[in-house]
C-alpha cells in the first residue's frame, strides 16, 4: 500500500553505502534484540454483538536493531525490523521496518537518509507537535509507537540553535485494528478505501523544518509541517450493504511551538500548534508541569507529579476526531531508584465538560539482567453516552508483558 | 626536596589567591588550611583536557546479590568563570536501558544543565538537576558523589595529618554549600604528595556516619594526572555497597564542545 518502490530503494540504500567503506576501515557491528510475550486481559463482556470476547488475548513481538558504524564512527547504518503476532486480531499481527537508514555525523551538522523516526516536543499526556512519524496505532493507545518514515533530513547546529530540514517522500497510512475485535469500535474501518486530498495520493512528498535552541533554563522549538495529515478523517462509506469508515487524508499546514522551563525540581511544559487544511484553521495546546519530590520515601524513592491541561479547537465534523478537546491530565510517577529500576505510573485524563475519563496504570521492573516485566492497565471510567470514548467503555484491559533482551 | 618546594610554592600561591598575607601562612586557621588543600587537589587535576573511559558499576545488596551496569563516560574539562566540566554517560547494560545517555554541563554555583536521551522514542529531555542526594542509577552513589568537586561547592576545615593506605594524608572536613545535599559533612583524606582523594566519609542529615568511599588502584596518565581505577562505596547503614571499576582511560581523544551539545546527544550511541 505504501510507496513500495521507494520503500525498497530506501532499504537497499544501506547496502550500497556498506559496500564502499568496508575495504578502507573496519567498522563496528552492534546487534540488540528484544523479544516479548504479552497477554491482554479484557475483564468485561464486549459492547457489540459479533465482537470477539478475547478475555485473555496473547501476542508476541520481536524487534532487532542492527547497527554498523564506520569511518571513525562518523557514519552509521541502522536496520531495525519489528514484528508482532497476535492470537486474535489479524490486523494487529503486523510487520514494520522502524529504521533502515544511513546517518552521517559531520562537525556541527548531520545528515540522515532512509526510514527513521524523529521526536519533537516536551509534554507527556499528548504529543501534539510530534508530527513526522505515523502512529503505530495497532500497538497501544498512547501514541508512542511509531512507523518508520522515509526521510531525507539535514540538521545544522549553530550558536543560535539547531536548524532541521526534512523531505518526507512516501506517506505511511495509519493502520486500524480488525473489525469485531476489542478496541476496534462499532464500525469497520477499511484502510483499503483510503482517499487522499493530494493528487499524488500516498506518494505526496511532505516537507518540515524546525529550529530548536536553549537559553539557560528555557528549551524552545519552533516547527512547520506541510503535507499529508498523519491523522485521518473517517468518512462513512457504503460498501455494498455494510456501512464502513474510509480514512481520508487531508493536506495540512501545521505551525507549532514547544517550550520547557526547568527550575529546581519543576519542569514547566507547553506545546501549541495551529493547523489549516481541515475546516477552519484551528489551534490546540497542551500545558502544565512535572514536579518531582526527590528521595521522599526511605531516602531513595522519588514521586513525580504531572498536571497538564489539553485544549483542541478543531471542528469535530471537518477535522480528524480527538478526545483531547478540553481535558485535564493528572498523573503520578513513582521511581524506587533500586538496582532493578522499578517504577510505577498512574494517570488519568478527565474531560472537562462531561467528566468522561481515561485512566492508565503502568508498573515495571527488571528481573535479573536481561528480563523485564511490565503491567499496564487502560481504563475508560465514567464515560458519558455522548463522549466518543463510550464505544470503548467495555474494552478496559490489563496487559502483562515479559521481555527478554539479547 | 623537590616536593617540599612545590608545596611551598603552592602554599604561597593559594594564600595570595585567598587574599591572605604571607605572615598568616605560619598561623593559619584550620579553615584556611582546608581551603589550601582543596585548591591543591583542584590544581593537581587541572589541564587534563578530555578523556574517555569505560566504567562497570557493581552493586551488591545486604544478601550479597550483585547487579551490574556498564557505562561509557566522556569528559571535557572546561576552564572559565563559574563553569564546570561537561560529561556524557552512555549506558550499555542492562540491555533494556541500552542507549540511554545522560549529558551534564556542570556549573560551579548555579544549577547544572542536564539532558537525558531516551533512545526508544528518540527523545532528548531536559531534566532537573535538583536531585543531589538521590541514588545514581540505583547505586549507593548519590548524584552529588559523582559531581566534579568544584571548590566553591564546599567550605573546608583541616583536621589533622594521618597515614592512609601507603601514603601520608591531610584529613579535612568539608560541608556542602549547594542546596539539597544529603550530607551535613564529609571527612576527606587527601594524599599529601600528589593531592589525590584517598577516602571520604559521608555523614547524613542526622550527622551519623552513612557511607565510606575508598579510592584504589591509582594510575598516572599523561605523566601528570592520577585516576583511581576502583571506587568502593560502602553504606554502613544498609549493608549495601557499590564498586565502580574504570577501564581503558584515554586522554587527548579529540573531544570538543561540539561533542557535548544537547543536539549532539540525539546522535549518541
Amino acid at each position: 500500500m505504501i510507496n513500495k518502490k521507494l520503500f525498497l530503494s530506501l532499504l537497499t540504500l544501506p547496502l550500497v553505502v556498506i559496500s564502499t567503506p568496508l575495504k578502507s576501515q573496519a567498522g563496528e557491528w552492534d546487534i540488540t534484540t528484544e523479544v516479548t510475550a504479552e497477554a491482554r486481559l479484557f475483564p468485561y463482556a464486549p459492547a457489540f454483538p459479533g465482537q470477539k470476547e478475547m478475555t485473555v488475548s496473547p501476542s508476541f513481538s520481536a524487534e532487532t536493531e542492527v547497527v554498523y558504524e564506520f569511518n571513525d564512527f562518523a557514519d552509521r547504518l541502522t536496520f531495525k525490523p519489528f514484528v508482532r503476532v497476535d492470537a486474535h486480531d489479524d490486523n494487529r499481527t503486523h510487520f514494520d521496518i522502524r529504521q533502515a537508514s544511513w546517518w552521517h555525523l559531520g562537525e556541527g551538522w548531520d545528515f540522515k537518509a532512509g526510514l527513521d523516526f524523529v521526536y519533537w516536543g516536551v509534554t507527556e499526556s499528548r504529543h501534539l507537535v510530534n508530527i513526522i512519524n505515523q502512529d503505530d496505532a495497532l500497538e497501544d493507545l498512547d501514541g508512542e509507537d511509531k512507523l518508520g518514515q522515509p526521510m531525507i533530513n539535514l540538521n545544522i547546529e549553530r550558536d543560535y540553535g539547531t536548524f532541521s530540514f526534512f523531505a518526507l517522500p512516501g506517506f505511511r497510512e495509519r493502520e486500524y485494528l480488525q473489525f469485531n475485535r476489542r478496541l476496534a469500535g462499532p464500525v469497520r474501518v477499511d484502510g483499503d478505501l483510503a482517499t487522499f486530498e493530494a493528487g499524488s495520493g500516498n506518494q505526496h512528498v511532505d516537507f518540515a523544518a524546525r529550529w530548536q535552541h536553549y537559553f539557560g533554563n528555557w528549551e524552545v522549538g519552533v516547527s512547520h509541517f506541510h503535507g499529508t495529515s498523519r491523522e485521518a478523517r473517517l468518512n462513512p462509506f457504503m460498501n455494498g450493504e455494510e456501512m464502513v469508515f474510509a480514512p481520508h487524508y487531508d493536506q495540512i499546514d501545521q505551525t507549532a511551538v514547544d517550550v520547557q522551563y526547568t527550575t529546581g525540581a519543576t519542569l514547566w511544559k507547553f506545546e501549541a500548534m495551529a493547523r489549516s487544511g481541515q475546516g477552519e484553521r484551528f489551534a490546540a495546546f497542551v500545558g502544565g508541569f512535572e514536579h518531582t519530590f526527590y528521595t521522599v520515601i526511605d531516602g531513595r524513592a522519588d514521586i513525580g507529579l504531572l498536571v497538564e491541561y489539553l485544549y483542541d479547537g478543531r471542528d469535530p465534523l471537518l477535522a480528524p476526531f480527538t478526545i483531547s478537546d478540553n481535558d485535564i491530565f493528572v498523573g503520578a510517577r513513582f521511581a524506587l531508584n533500586d538496582t532493578q529500576d522499578t517504577s510505577f505510573l498512574a494517570g488519568g485524563t478527565i474531560d472537562h465538560e462531561n467528566g468522561s475519563s481515561f485512566a492508565l496504570l503502568e508498573a515495571q521492573t527488571r528481573l535479573g539482567s536481561d528480563w523485564t516485566i511490565e503491567l499496564e492497565g487502560r481504563f475508560f471510567i465514567n464515560v458519558d453516552q455522548n463522549d466518543p470514548t463510550h464505544f470503548f467503555a467495555q474494552d478496559d484491559f490489563i496487559n502483562l508483558k515479559i521481555a527478554r533482551f539479547f | 626536596m623537590k616536593n617540599l618546594n612545590k608545596t611551598a610554592k603552592f602554599l604561597i600561591g593559594a594564600a595570595a589567591a585567598t587574599l591572605l598575607t604571607a605572615t598568616t601562612v605560619m598561623a593559619q586557621s584550620p579553615e584556611d588550611k582546608g581551603m589550601e588543600i582543596a585548591i591543591a587537589a583542584d590544581k593537581a587535576d587541572t589541564g587534563w583536557g578530555d578523556s574517555t573511559v569505560s566504567m562497570r558499576m557493581i552493586m551488591t545488596n545486604a544478601n550479597g546479590q550483585t547487579t551490574t551496569r556498564d557505562i561509557r563516560l566522556r569528559n571535557l574539562e572546561v576552564i572559565g568563570d563559574g563553569l564546570g566540566d561537561k560529561s556524557l554517560s552512555i549506558f550499555d547494560t542492562p540491555r533494556d536501558v541500552k542507549g540511554t545517555a545522560f549529558l551534564s554541563h556542570t556549573k560551579v554555583l548555579e544549577a547544572d544543565d542536564q539532558w537525558l536521551l531516551l533512545p526508544a522514542l528518540g527523545r532528548v529531555k531536559r531534566i532537573s538537576s535538583a536531585n543531589k542526594s538521590g541514588p545514581f542509577m540505583g547505586s549507593e552513589f548519590a548524584f552529588e558523589d559523582i559531581l566534579s568537586p568544584e571548590i566553591p561547592k564546599y567550605t573546608y576545615k583541616y583536621l589533622r595529618d594521618e597515614a592512609c593506605a601507603e601514603v601520608e594524608c591531610f584529613v579535612m572536613e568539608r560541608v556542602p554549600t549547594y542546596e539539597n545535599s544529603g550530607y551535613t559533612k564529609q571527612v576527606v583524606w587527601v594524599d599529601k604528595e600528589a593531592h589525590r582523594y584517598m577516602k571520604i566519609d559521608f555523614y547524613d542529615r542526622k550527622d551519623s556516619h552513612l557511607k565510606t568511599l575508598t579510592f584504589r588502584d591509582y594510575k598516572q596518565y599523561l605523566d601528570k594526572y592520577w585516576r583511581a581505577g576502583r571506587f568502593e562505596m560502602v553504606n554502613h547503614q544498609s549493608g549495601k555497597n557499590t564498586v565502580l571499576e574504570y577501564d581503558n582511560y584515554e586522554f587527548a581523544t579529540g573531544l570538543t564542545d561540539g561533542d557535548f551539545t544537547s543536539n549532539r546527544l540525539k546522535t549518541i550511541r
